[in-house]
């Protein structure tokens, strides 16, 4: 249960091997959680750091890409933890907009994950915290759902559908006791995007923590990262297409 | 589905809330019981999460079969468990009877005093409430009422239980004879930490119901400075003239009602600060045989109905833990890590008890208890409380469960050795955990 100064007691991280998933969990484990579960690909994780912190933490397998699996895996969890105080989905592919152009079939995979696996684990992490009434789900979408670009519209559409979700979630739970915080981060210099030249106005996976753990302790429902994030976004929305078409990434 | 929070307004989790009018309707109610189980709520006077029951079941039971009755020989009192102690206390008073044990409101319920096995200003002569009961009517898990006393296990697993072995339905205790409806009491004030220590020591035997405020922003020399109320039950012949002729009169009605919507942040340091500045100005250094009512002695605060909302939307914490005697090292740190951390708490109150009771979650223990409010949101409280809990854990203390809000599992089992015992009674009367609540749960009871 989250107590009165807004500690929780556990966390359950969907993508257990995620840079930001894992800042995340960490940070939430130093203010007080004492329960943690990684659900990650081949049942490995990070876990000594963890424990180092003096957390009970379980591994358990995970596939986002086989949606029949997710109902089980939340059950199983909640075994491990008892209630479900935040559940953090954070896996996701970001493949080249350009491999995709070549291989549809790759293409509707990655979807698969970053949209399709969301729905599925999301909504049966839904139905549990619903029943428990309380707990928080942690959503996260990315700018580049907030206005699809042409250098990577699966990856952008896929955020797109997933941020639409989010939104559409967190109204049919309100007044249920449980939460959801929309995380729209900007670029994420990381391990997801080695390689890249950081876009204008990135950060780090730290950065993007610290402000999923603000949002979780002042219940802001929605977080971009950085903030200033927001009113340039409110621009980008509504310029004109041809202007929008010729972003260069 | 209701929101509901404690006292402190803090974490509000929705259940499902249904009031119970009878012991039967409460049996049949049990029933309606789903995955998330339930919990019996009285007048939330707790302060944090024990009455509340996430996407469950809350039995309301403040409208449980009011009814009482005294044995004029005796004093023996049995109420349901929905009788609030204000109630009885318009009951009782006027026949010259006085509950034996009342926290610092007397808007609680039978039914709560007896879960969290409250205790008063009279504790260091008198132990808390389970001390005075004789027995329970208890409704188990398995749809059963069950009469226990004090000779049975269940008894004192459920005194100080937090609600979480059934439901009380009916309670028979002790009560006191007085001769009037007041109080004769004296004031003091003392220059410091030491001093308050010293003269409660010292003098406490001297009165049935004794507490210390302390100014906790005073600093330096002056750190630890209080004022001390100290009284007993006025004898008649203690009554000015006009008094004597209505001796037992009782009847306070609140007086002021805090507004329903009052600005975050109306509580702070300066307000704060001057309102501790003027109470502790404002009294005497020494002032003895002054007469007052039930009310103003034991519950100032009732004065002012829902004044838990003067603390904005964002609510309180209160903190309560008791050290043993001999660990005033532990209470003389936290004071002054709370004086030089410039914590703000509208009314912290210094009290020493005496010998619990076999309750085995109940909290009294010799020693020094303190308990203070502060607004949520203050920086680095969280962490500062934490360190609190530790040092109280080493000096073989613990917090208060009526009052706590925010201590870790593992804190709550490192501070009551009897939490094991207490289990496998619960596990007993209760072997598919039917009575949960978020403070169960928070806590891992
Ligand atoms: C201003 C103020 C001053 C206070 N001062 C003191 C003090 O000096 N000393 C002290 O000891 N406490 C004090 N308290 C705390 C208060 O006395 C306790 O929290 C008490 O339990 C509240 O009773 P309630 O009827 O409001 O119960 P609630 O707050 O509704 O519930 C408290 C607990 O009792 C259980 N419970 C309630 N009814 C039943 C029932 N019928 N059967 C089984 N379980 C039940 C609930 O499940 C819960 O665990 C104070 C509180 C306030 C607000
Ligand atoms: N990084 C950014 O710039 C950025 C920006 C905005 C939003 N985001 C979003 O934030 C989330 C977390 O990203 P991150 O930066 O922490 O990236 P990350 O470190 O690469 O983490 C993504 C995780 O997803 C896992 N994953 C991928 N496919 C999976 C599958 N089918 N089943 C199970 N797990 C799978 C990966 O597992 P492996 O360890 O096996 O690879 C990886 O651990 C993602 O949803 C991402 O889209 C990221």
């Amino acid at each position: 249960m989250r107590n009165a100064l807004g500690s929780v007691d556990t966390v359950l991280l969907l993508g257990g091997r995620s840079e930001i998933g894992l800042a995340v969990v960490e940070r939430l484990v130093r203010a007080g959680a004492s329960r943690v579960v990684l659900a990650a690909r081949g049942g490995t994780a990070p876990a000594e750091r963890l424990r180092e912190l003096g957390a009970e933490v379980h591994v358990l397998d995970f596939d986002a890409s086989r949606p029949e699996t997710h109902p089980a895996l939340i059950e199983e969890a909640a075994a491990k933890l008892g209630d479900l105080d935040v559940v953090i989905p954070a896996f996701g592919v970001l493949g080249s907009q350009a491999v995709y152009d070549d291989d549809p079939v790759a293409a509707a995979r990655d979807v698969a994950v970053n949209f399709g696996g969301h729905v599925s684990a999301g909504l049966a992490a839904a139905r549990r915290l619903r029943e428990q009434g309380h707990g928080a789900l942690v959503v996260l979408s990315s700018v580049a759902g907030v206005r699809v670009r042409k250098a990577n519209f699966v990856y952008g559409s896929a955020k797109a559908g997933l941020d639409g979700f989010a939104q559409g979630l967190a109204d049919s739970l309100h007044g249920t006791g449980v939460r959801v915080v929309l995380v729209r981060p900007g670029f994420v210099i990381g391990r997801m995007t080695r390689g890249m030249t950081p876009a204008p106005m990135s950060v780090t996976a730290d950065a993007v923590a610290d402000a999923v753990v603000e949002a979780l302790g002042s219940g802001r429902g929605t977080v971009w990262v950085p903030a200033r994030l927001r009113p340039v976004f409110a621009v980008m929305r509504i310029l004109p297409r041809d202007v929008w078409r010729r972003m260069p990434r | 589905m209701t929101p509901l929070t404690g006292w402190g307004r803090t974490a509000p989790t929705p259940a499902t809330v249904l009031r119970p009018r009878s012991a039967d309707e409460a049996a049949a109610l049990l029933k309606e019981a789903g995955r998330r189980g339930v919990v019996a709520r009285g007048l939330g006077r707790a302060y944090g999460d024990a009455a509340q029951n996430a996407g469950g079941l809350v039995l309301d039971c403040a409208a449980l079969a009011p009814s009482w009755s005294l044995d004029e020989e005796t004093g023996l009192v049995t109420a349901s468990a929905g009788m609030s102690l204000h109630d009885l206390m318009t009951a009782l008073l006027p026949r010259g009877w006085f509950v034996p044990v009342t926290p610092g409101t007397r808007y609680v319920t039978v039914g709560g005093a007896v879960a969290a096995d409250v205790h008063g200003k009279n504790h260091h002569a008198d132990s808390s409430f389970g001390a005075h009961l004789r027995s329970l009517r208890l409704l188990t898990a398995d749809g059963t009422l069950r009469t226990l006393g004090p000779g049975d296990d269940l008894f004192w697993a459920t005194v100080g239980g937090m609600g979480l072995t059934g439901v009380v339905v009916e309670a028979a205790f002790r009560c006191v004879p007085v001769e009037t409806s007041r109080m004769r009491v004296d004031v003091r004030r003392t220059r410091d930490l030491e001093e308050t220590l010293e003269v409660m020591t010292a003098g406490d035997h001297d009165y049935r119901y004794t507490v210390a405020w302390i100014d906790l922003l005073a600093r330096g020399g002056r750190m630890g400075r209080s004022v001390l109320t100290r009284g007993d039950h006025a004898r008649l012949d203690e009554l000015p003239p006009r008094a004597r002729r209505d001796p037992l009169a009782f009847g306070p009605r609140p007086r002021l009602s805090a507004p329903p919507w009052v600005p975050d942040g109306l509580l702070n340091r300066a307000t704060i600060g001057a309102f501790n500045a003027l109470w502790y100005g404002r009294a005497p250094a020494d002032r003895r045989g002054l007469i007052q009512g039930v009310a103003p002695f034991f519950h100032p605060l009732d004065g002012v109905g829902g004044w838990n909302r003067m603390y904005g939307s964002r609510g309180f914490v209160q903190y309560q833990f008791v050290v043993p005697f001999g660990a005033e090292d532990t209470l003389r740190r936290i004071v002054e890590r709370l004086s030089r951390a410039g914590v703000v708490s509208f009314l912290t109150v210094l009290k020493r008890f005496g010998e619990g009771t076999p309750g085995m979650l109940s909290f009294p223990m010799p020693g020094w208890t303190l308990a203070l409010d502060i607004p949520v949101g203050q920086d680095g409280l969280a962490a500062m409380l934490t360190e609190f809990d530790g040092w109280v854990a080493a000096a073989g203390g613990r917090l208060y469960l009526a009052k706590d809000s925010r201590m870790s599992a593992a804190t709550m089992a490192a501070t009551y050795p009897r939490l094991e015992e207490w289990r496998a009674i619960r596990r007993r009367a209760d072997p598919d955990g039917l009575f949960v609540s978020d403070l169960a749960r928070r806590l891992r009871l």
